[in-house]
């Protein structure tokens, strides 16, 4: 991906395969001498430790599917005997749970970086937007699994999500039904929520090569945000940065794995050990954390179809961040308007998320309300109005100057960033 | 980065091993579990023994029961039958062993009803020695459940059992 492979096998039988599938020439290029930009920070390595998670939940999840029964009338006890009587059942469940909420709290912080360095911008903008099909897809695996134990959350999620469909003019109970196989959620719908629980990951693991090879055409961003202009500017991906993504990942496995062993129940909604009864729904429907800002924005309009485009539409506007954001200048380092106005975002998402984990009522809708439209207004009218208006503070001329101050400036070619307004069109 | 031609481990050669003991170690721990999981469950464990009421089978009779997914075959063997296997000589035999070897009292035998060829279930009361004939080979045993006839290699196994009362026991 960067030029041809200049690799040569060592051994006699590797050049023989080689010559026939350069399979590890591609490796050798895309993962051991691939030149990162030297000053990636942490915030990076969570490409790396996303990638561990799609497969360790690939792994626990068929795992799981052993033992697994998707019959409405069995479901729910064969995850009891997971628990109970499977070998290691309770490490395998826990570890997949657990793993969800972390996948999402990783793809969460992979999210907000690109937002904040601008990783978006030309020419990742196609990297981008299969990211935002990846995560896309990550919330429908994600709600599907969640309703295959068959508890109370699990039918009542499902019952909720599903008629959002219905908010469809002409077509929406049609659609529903369609959906259900039936006239409610039942057997018929966990079994299809199966199948395609089972098997969305390995359609995310087909996007997320595209992914990791749109990355590698135009190599990582990094926090200067400037484009690596010499051979100082980079670094090769090993040793530097497989023992950076190591240890990052490391660290992250350990907060993992404390959950995993000390607060296993810690995200699971009690409600979720009660089995499904289609007759009764339980006082407080919550979804998973990490749905909660989009179920507080949905709450938050009080017309049924516009809520659900409005919920909808938080999620598709990042698809077109790319052109939303108009500033030339592409990490928030160097943008000081853009950078208050981002963590406003940030808190005001937070903000959604409690939000949304509140019973729908009085104060909690109006203050919904408040952070629904500064969501909106921060992708329509302050990004593409920033870029117009912003004056960015002062760009390093290269990643060595950014590292090394402007001393490191000696070695690359001076050149002065100017530090004005930058207009676009 | 010196290029000391050190022929003594560094502090970074230590590293790296005490690094990848972990590793290996960790790894090892969380494949553990993945393997062991498809091992026989605490479930199916706990229905690995079978109770046999042998009250209702009477002397030439033989029933099979169902011990751990497995046929048991369980025969009221008459005494022309036990006098019978009991004078074959071992040099006969594929798998030479004497009857009394395979059973706790002479009109019980409890053989599991698996063919040592290739797994079927053989058929009660076939064949020339009044004992087994395996449907899918051909393969023949006597009323000791002893092969007589290939390409079965050895005996049907007797299982543990104990006579709990003496007209019940429990098998596994």
């Amino acid at each position: 991906m960067s030029g041809p492979s200049t690799y040569v096998p060592q051994s006699a039988l590797g050049r023989w395969f080689e010559k026939r599938l350069p399979i590890m020439g591609l490796v050798h290029s895309s993962f051991v001498v691939f030149p990162n930009p030297r000053n990636l920070n942490y915030f990076w390595t969570f490409g790396g430790i996303l990638s561990f998670m799609l497969v360790a939940q690939i792994i626990t999840g068929v795992t799981l599917a052993m033992h697994y029964v998707p019959d409405a009338k069995l479901a729910f006890d064969s995850v009891e005997h997971i628990m109970r009587d499977v070998n290691f059942g309770w490490l395998l469940r826990y570890s997949h749970a657990i793993g969800a909420t972390m996948f999402f709290l990783a793809v969460y912080i992979h999210m907000l970086r690109g937002l904040y360095y601008g990783s978006y911008k030309e020419p990742r903008e196609v990297l981008w937007i299969l990211g935002v099909i990846i995560f896309l897809l990550m919330m429908a695996t994600a709600f599907m699994g969640y309703v295959l134990p068959w508890g109370q959350m699990s039918f009542w999620g499902a019952t909720v999500i599903t008629n959002l469909f219905s908010a469809i003019p002409l077509v929406g109970s049609t659609i529903t039904t369609w959906l259900w196989g039936g006239y409610s959620v039942g057997g018929p719908t966990l079994n299809r929520f199966f199948a395609l629980h089972y098997l969305l990951p390995f359609m995310i693991a087909g996007v997320v090569v595209l992914h990791v090879w749109a990355l590698h055409v135009p190599g990582s961003n990094n926090p200067a945000g400037v484009e690596p202009q010499t051979e100082k500017d980079t670094l090769p991906f090993h040793p530097y940065f497989t023992a950076k993504d190591a240890f990052a990942l490391s660290c992250f496995l350990v907060f993992f794995a404390w959950f995993v062993f000390f607060v296993p129940d810690y995200f699971l909604n009690p409600a979720n050990v009660i089995e499904a009864n289609p007759l009764v729904t339980p006082q407080h429907i919550v979804p998973e954390w990490y749905f909660l800002p989009y179920y507080a924005i949905l709450r938050a309009v009080p017309n049924k179809l516009i809520g659900v485009i409005a919920m909808f539409a938080s999620i598709g506007l990042f698809a077109f961040l790319p052109w939303l954001d108009t500033s030339k200048i592409r990490s928030g380092k160097y943008r000081p308007l853009f950078r208050i106005f981002f963590w406003a975002f940030v808190a005001c998402v937070i903000g959604l998320g409690y939000l949304g984990s509140m019973p729908p009522e009085g104060g909690y809708i109006i203050a919904s309300r408040i952070l629904l439209s500064y969501y909106f207004i921060f992708f329509i009218l302050i990004l593409p109005m920033l870029g117009l208006f912003e004056t960015p503070s002062k760009v390093p001329a290269s990643i060595a100057e950014a590292v090394l101050g402007s001393g490191g400036a000696a070695y690359v070619q001076p050149k002065n960033a100017a530090a004005e307004p930058n207009t676009k069109g | 980065m010196s290029e000391a031609l050190a022929t003594e481990p560094t502090r970074r050669d230590m590293l790296y091993v005490a690094t990848t003991a972990v590793a290996a170690v960790g790894v090892g721990g969380m494949l553990w579990p993945l393997v062991d999981q498809m091992n026989p469950d605490s479930a199916t464990l706990s229905m690995a023994t079978t109770e046999v009421d042998l009250t209702p089978i009477a002397v030439g009779q033989e029933i099979t029961v169902k011990w751990q997914g497995k046929p048991l075959f369980v025969r009221h063997r008459t005494p022309k039958e036990i006098a019978d296997v009991r004078a074959v000589p071992l040099t006969d035999l594929i798998d030479p062993e004497t009857d009394e070897a395979r059973v706790q009292k002479p009109e019980w035998l409890v053989v599991v009803g698996v063919c040592t060829h290739l797994g079927c279930t053989p058929n009660g009361y076939e064949g020339k020695f009044n004992g087994w004939l395996c449907p899918c080979h051909g393969s023949q045993y006597d009323a000791s459940g002893r092969v007589r006839v290939g390409p079965a290699p050895l005996n049907l196994p007797v299982p543990k059992y104990v006579f709990t009362k003496p007209t019940s026991i429990v098998v596994g």
